[in-house]
């Protein structure tokens, strides 16, 4: 049951319950899609990229708390941080999942120190570590963030 | 606790080692059966046995240990053909994979015969994609029409435009038992009317040969397919019942060793009967595991299990109803006798996938998903639900300890 509160924290619930930056974006900004087929779970990114920054970000679709949660605490955490920032923070949230870069099973490496403190309120999703299923909800939108960014020639 | 039947439960729960673990630290509660049934301790056994005495490769050695495992490897098909009460009980089956490749056989074996343009193959929306996906793939090459019946507000196969659909179809390929509503849809009639317009029918019997008699011979099946691992039986094994005088017709699946009478290096004469389509070795210690479980289920009587399955489904409606009434959502027929013992549950504002997190917590194993049948659940308007299935095994503290358990989920999400 530890291990269940821990997955569920109240900021995963509330960001779940209330989403942050719902909705889509019109062109210019990209749009990109991202399914989780495991789960049902779909991710709609819009992207407003200017002068390699991200000036603004939409989240829309549906699924799992874990999915829906990550993808609002994502948006919160890259709006008006540099393509580079968000790229970094790409990784250290990855990283802290235990997975590597391109990896989408957690490694029995030991896993390299991480400043948790660099990641705000994303730390909350550390607990989805716990639960090796639901890890693929909780890094739909970094994926769908990193092919965004790529298609947005960044 | 009021016994719920003539099964004596606590007396199965015991053949079944496996409902001892406690991966949770708790009674592990197995409501996942509708995807894998667990396997007694007799089907484990027997497996072992051949294993640990008989093993060798069938239909090829002629010393002790080969015959012997040809004679076990024959007497599955046999038992199986015996349990589905087949005319020609060893020449009307055929060993597969799973449930899948025996579709998939059935669609590139007589479909590619049979069907090209101007055809019509009728599918139902509540078709497992098993029963879908290798119709698509042969009608991108053929060219033939998929028809679909359609469903009901109360989530029963909709009858109403039936012999519309029938009108030029070569065949009816349908579920016996939804695997997402439970709903038991009437084969009897369905084969009568297809043979009626002409055409064949194959039944989907995956989830319902584990609940209930199918009787190909009184249903007048022409195909039947279901997956062992669903009737206590091991996994790695699938299959196919066809009536003789379709297989006689039926073009080879696989090719390779086992299904040929002849080889020439211009050509290769194909074997009579169902060795034309068991290419390669088969699973022959999963075979014998089926005959175990056949053994097993017979030694119960499937008319125990239904009426088991009954029970505990119509004491979780009533639980549902009257302690989470506005909560829990039941996606399927609510108080239908014509229902199998699968619960597919959503809650409002839930995911499928947080609502049995939770329940595994409580050592409640149930399936969240889509349960491969995403057209229905498009037609349901859902895009998961959670679903609980019910086994042999199963008693009512197993469902008040989910209907406990889905409680502490709308607790914790509301
Ligand atoms: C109705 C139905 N059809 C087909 C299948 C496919 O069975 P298998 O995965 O064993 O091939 C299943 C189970 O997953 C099912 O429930």
């Amino acid at each position: 049951m530890a291990d269940l509160e821990e997955l569920y924290r109240e900021i995963i619930l509330d960001h779940y319950r209330n989403p942050r930056n719902r909705g889509e974006l019109e062109p210019p900004a990209t749009r990109t899609e991202g399914f989780n087929p495991l789960c049902g779970d779909e991710i709609v990114l819009s992207l407003l990229v200017e002068a390699d920054r991200i000036v603004d970000v939409k989240i829309a679709g549906s699924g799992c708390s874990i999915s829906q949660s990550s993808g609002s605490l994502m948006s919160a955490a890259i709006k008006g941080k540099t393509v580079e920032e968000a790229r970094a923070l790409i990784g250290t949230f990855k990283q802290m999942l235990s997975l590597g870069d391109n990896d989408e099973v957690a490694s029995d490496a030991e896993p390299a120190p991480i400043n948790l403190r660099s990641l705000g309120e994303l730390a909350a999703l550390q607990g989805v570590a716990k639960f090796p299923v639901r890890i693929k909800c909780a890094t739909l939108s970094w994926n769908t963030l990193a092919q965004g960014l790529d298609e947005s020639g960044n | 606790m009021e016994a719920v039947s003539d099964l004596n439960v606590a007396a199965v729960r015991e053949d079944f080692p496996i409902l001892q673990q406690t991966p949770r630290g708790v009674r592990m509660v197995y409501l996942d059966s509708g995807a894998s049934a667990l396997p007694p301790h007799g089907v484990v056994e027997a497996m072992s046995t051949y294993q640990e005495t008989t093993h060798a490769n069938v239909h090829r050695g002629v010393y002790a240990t080969a015959e012997r495992a040809t004679f076990l490897y024959e007497k599955a098909r046999l038992d199986v053909g015996t349990f589905v009460s087949a005319s020609h009980p060893a020449d009307e089956i055929v060993f597969t994979k799973n449930c899948t490749e025996a579709f998939n056989l059935l669609a590139q074996s007589w479909g590619e015969a049979n069907l090209g343009e101007g055809d019509v193959v009728v599918l139902s929306e509540m078709e497992h994609h098993a029963n879908i996906v290798p119709w698509q793939q042969l009608q991108a090459r053929k060219g033939f029409t998929i028809k679909f019946l359609g469903i009901t507000e109360d989530r029963t196969l909709d009858l109403s435009n039936l012999d519309e659909l029938l009108d030029g179809a070569k065949l009816l390929s349908i579920t016996a038992t939804s695997n997402v509503l439970g709903t038991i849809n009437p084969i009897k009639e369905l084969s009568a009317r297809a043979h009626a317009a002409g055409a064949l029918i194959a039944v989907d019997g995956a989830q319902a040969v584990p609940h209930e008699t199918v009787d190909v011979t009184d249903l007048n099946l022409d195909f039947l397919a279901f997956s062992p691992h669903k009737v206590y039986g091991p996994t790695g094994i699938g299959v196919l019942y066809a009536k003789r005088e379709h297989l006689a017709d039926m073009p080879p699946f696989l090719g390779g060793g086992g299904m040929i009478k002849d080889v020439r290096l211009d050509g290769f004469l194909p074997a009579d009967g169902p060795q034309r389509f068991e290419a390669g070795t088969p699973p022959i210690a999963e075979a014998v595991g089926l005959s175990a479980a056949l053994a097993y289920v017979s030694s119960l009587g499937l008319d125990a299990i239904s009426a088991h399955h009954r029970r505990l489904t119509s004491y979780a409606l009533a639980a549902i109803e009257e302690q989470l009434a506005g909560k829990v959502t039941v996606q399927g027929p609510v108080d239908s006798p014509q229902r199998a013992g699968v619960l597919s549950l959503t809650v409002d504002g839930v995911h499928a996938h947080d609502i049995a997190q939770v329940l595994d917590t409580y050592g409640v194993c149930v399936r969240p998903g889509h349960h491969c049948a995403k057209p229905l659940m498009r037609r349901l308007g859902v895009n998961a639900t959670a679903r609980a299935s019910f086994g042999i095994y199963n008693d009512v503290d197993d469902i008040d300890t989910m209907i406990e358990a889905l409680h502490a989920t709308i607790k914790m999400f509301a």
